[in-house]
């Protein structure tokens, strides 16, 4: 699936969208596979209440199933208007 | 319904004028204008990212569910992108409808949950550096009067 990151999210991690191939069932699941893997990772997840999570473009929970996702996003509290 | 993201700048009066010649049974039309504000003093620009697909998609979800919640006749929605400099325009609203009441609730409506559910994200340039503006708790609680109980109830027409 596509792994996109935005604003400070996308600053941190250093790179706007990667492709990911995960076991991981559950959106909590796919953060714990990716912090594992990089030390920027984890700094950029250290504090889940400051992220939003959307799968496929929709704003979900961070325990929402990944089953059949194709597009995950992590950003912050959006700031439009 | 005419939602519309772009990079380029737009004229909100022309915008406007627009918006009211093309109804036909409006009595209401009301508009807001939302303009990049120096607040510190010092502002050099503000970059608008945004999360393209995703943007187009909740700005529309959003104008769909005031139009299920006013009697609305034309709802409109520009948000611009990219790097804007104090006293640019960043966004407009119009809505119209037969009577005020339902305009003016419908554009606060819009407002309210545009600022904190569309993916669009502000960072702000002085000469101290660069930095995200961060989410305001009131901008999440505006969004709770729509959802509390009888919290749409104001917008029934008495105001």
């Amino acid at each position: 699936m596509d792994v996109l990151y935005f604003a400070w999210v996308r600053e941190r991690i250093g790179l706007p969208k990667e492709r990911i191939e995960t076991q991981a069932a559950t959106v909590n699941d796919l953060i714990a596979e990716l912090c594992a893997r990089e030390e920027r990772y984890a700094m950029a997840f250290s504090d889940i209440s400051a992220l939003r999570v959307a799968i496929d473009q929709e704003l979900t929970d961070f325990d929402a199933p990944l089953d059949g996702a194709r597009e995950v996003a992590f950003f912050p509290p959006m700031t439009g208007g | 319904m005419d939602i519309r993201v772009q990079e380029a700048a737009f004229d909100a009066g022309a915008e406007l004028n627009a918006f009211t010649q093309r109804q036909e049974n409006a009595g209401a039309v009301v508009s807001f204008t939302g303009i990049v504000r120096d607040v510190t003093g010092g502002l050099c620009q503000m970059r608008i990212e945004h999360y393209p697909g995703m943007t187009e998609k909740a700005l529309m979800q959003i104008a769909q569910e005031a139009c299920t919640r006013w009697p609305l006749g034309d709802v409109l929605v520009i948000h611009r992108f990219g790097d804007l400099a104090p006293a640019d325009q960043i966004m407009m609203v119009a809505t119209a409808s037969r009577h005020r009441n339902a305009a003016f609730a419908a554009a606060d409506f819009l407002m309210d949950y545009l600022k904190s559910r569309a993916p669009f994200w502000k960072k702000e340039t002085t000469a101290d550096g660069a930095d995200w503006v961060a989410a305001k708790d009131e901008d999440e609680d505006a969004l709770n009067r729509w959802t509390a109980p009888h919290g749409s109830d104001t917008s029934s027409g008495d105001r």
